[in-house]
């Protein structure tokens, strides 16, 4: 599969055409996609013109940007101008938003040439796409497992060579968990460093816009341009992204990397033996492995499934039928609103407005999202003590390697604890990325995550480049 | 932590959340949020008494821009997107006269 940077590179010296390129990706989506459903729409006619585009200005001697002729997919909850937004809900379906989102304004800036928007379990939440209400994605390494998610389309899309890169969004791992169930790079960056205007929202404290390639010096690449502050974005970090590129070869000599003596428990063991391999191959490589405790990580998961659903049942409350999306006629105001969320909300997505409106309602407000919120403190206190000993912390992205389609969709909690290792950061606003380190289970991949502190991006991107060159 | 969730909460929720939940539905969702619910109680070991509760991962300050006129969205672009629209605003069924 071609490199980010090498298209790039060829696009701009001219020796290759970014048409060409896109005709590749289009071929590889021609022979698959119905197989492995990344997208819900493919934007065919505008990457063509817009490759054209590319090399036309390379032609006429323009300079070009950063992406010049990446073929890039962007997840189906960014809002694209005049192109379908849909969040793979019914209540979105039809919907053309009147604006682009930051990030695809960047993208276009840049040159990146977009080739479609992915599918995605529905508002980004679930952990398989198989709460799409348009079908569920397929893993490209094998079509009876999920690909992970919610950014399973994004995460299959690169795996399957439809796209050199993708974005996708993070709120509890939607990003990481289906980079590494799809053997590809997935990263989450600090809370704030990508802006999220554009980005529909799902938990406003924790969702984080990220990248997913084949490689860790791609994904570098691809986020040194999406990052930066945005004044539209009001949790934007007003200071600039570091420079990434520029570490990855510094190796890991001297670096602290935390091992948690303290992880949850249910890791399968194939996946636990990589985690080992990637301890051994830093160590190596000159590094310092240190023992870290995590206490309060135990309650990771009731902390987020009352934070997140909260956010969510306010962030989610705007679909009433009234100024975008589908509506179901009623006679009056209200009847009109609960008539369009029956029909047009998935049956997660009900559960989740359903649980977080009655963790804020009068009453029970203290006991659940008042307590989930301290909880969320002592998680975050945690951290600070680890990094206090160690640069980074090394765990499991997923504690399986991709799982067969309908094993979890029974049991809303199986499925909730696909997040465990991956939902600490987002309720710290830490970055943290899986890569991809070789495979477990029915020769399926395995990712190892690498988790740094706030802006902690050049450390993680450090050891990252390490683990993917032990390989 | 409070009670097991009753039906007639879930009810009353689902108003709150203005979703018309049908009767299937709500028996599910009532037994599906008490699980969930029960799963939670795990906090309720911890002495919380002294921790201020964390809204925002990154401790920004509110920012007000300088009041200046931008650009906003088309007006003509955002109604074409509306369920219902007419004479430049969004259209919608009759919000008085009805019991809510």
């Amino acid at each position: 599969m071609q490199k980010l940077v090498d298209i790039v590179a060829g696009v701009t010296n001219g020796s290759l055409k970014a048409s060409a390129v896109v005709e590749e990706h289009l071929a590889r989506i021609v022979a698959r996609e119905s197989e492995i459903h990344a997208f819900n729409l493919v934007t065919a006619d505008q990457a063509r013109n817009d490759a054209a585009k590319v090399d036309e200005d390379v032609k006429s001697g323009k300079k070009v940007g950063a992406l010049a002729g990446v073929p890039i997919a962007l997840k189906d909850n960014m809002c694209t101008r005049g192109v379908e937004t849909t969040c793979s809900s019914k209540i979105l379906q039809g919907w053309k938003p009147p604006y682009d989102a930051t990030v695809v304004t960047k993208l276009r800036a840049a040159g990146a040439v977009i080739m479609g928007k992915t599918n995605l379990d529905e508002f980004a939440m679930g952990s398989s796409t198989e709460n799409s209400a348009f079908g569920p994605t397929k893993n490209p390494h094998d079509v009876s497992r999920v690909p992970g998610g919610s950014s399973g389309g994004s995460a299959a899309a690169v795996s399957a060579g439809f796209a050199a890169a993708s974005l996708g969004s993070d709120t509890g791992g939607s990003i990481r968990q289906p980079a590494a169930l799809c053997g590809v790079v997935g990263v989450k960056p600090t809370y704030g460093v990508v802006s999220r205007y554009g980005l529909v929202a799902f938990a406003s404290s924790l969702d984080q816009i990220g990248p997913f390639t084949s490689d860790v010096r791609d994904a570098a690449t691809l986020l040194e341009v999406i990052s930066g502050h945005d004044p539209m974005d009001s949790t934007s970090i007003p200071q600039a992204a570091p420079s990434l590129v520029s570490v990855l070869d510094h190796g890991v000599a001297g670096m602290r990397i935390g091992r948690v003596t303290d992880l949850p428990e249910g890791c399968e063991p194939d996946v636990l033996a990589r985690l080992e391999a990637a301890f051994d191959a830093l160590r190596s490589a000159g590094a310092i492995i240190v023992d870290i405790k995590l206490p309060s990580i135990q309650y990771c998961l009731t902390a987020y499934y009352l934070i997140a659903p909260a956010e969510a049942s306010s962030n989610l409350a705007r679909y009433d039928g009234v100024r975008y999306g589908n509506r179901v006629e009623a006679a009056d105001l209200n009847a009109m609103y609960a008539a369009t969320r029956e029909a047009g909300f998935g049956e997660e997505v009900k559960r989740r407005i359903m649980l977080g409106t009655y963790a804020l309602s009068a009453g029970y407000y203290d006991a659940y999202y008042g307590k989930a919120l301290k909880v969320r403190r002592l998680i975050s206190d945690d951290f600070a003590h680890a990094y206090e000993k160690t640069d980074v912390i090394l765990t499991p992205t997923s504690p399986s390697v991709a799982f067969k389609f309908g094993s979890k969709t029974d049991n809303p909690l199986a499925m909730y604890l696909c997040d465990v290792f991956t939902i600490p950061t987002n309720l710290a606003g830490h970055p943290a990325m899986s890569v991809p380190f070789g495979t477990g289970a029915n020769s399926m991949p395995v990712g190892v995550q690498v988790l740094a502190t706030t802006l902690g991006e050049q450390a993680m991107f450090k050891v990252a480049a390490e683990l993917e060159r032990s390989l | 932590m409070a009670e097991k969730i009753s039906k007639e909460t879930v009810v009353k929720v689902s108003r709150l959340a203005r979703l018309s939940l049908t009767t299937e539905e709500t028996e599910r969702m009532t037994a599906q949020l008490a699980g969930m619910l029960e799963h939670f109680r795990d906090i309720d070991a911890l002495d919380l008494a002294s921790v201020e509760p964390m809204t925002q991962p990154y401790p920004l300050k509110n920012v007000l821009r300088k009041d200046v006129e931008l650009p906003s969205l088309d007006r003509d672009e955002v109604l074409d997107q509306a369920p219902a629209a007419e004479s430049g605003r969004f259209r919608v069924p009759p919000t008085i006269g009805f019991d809510v």
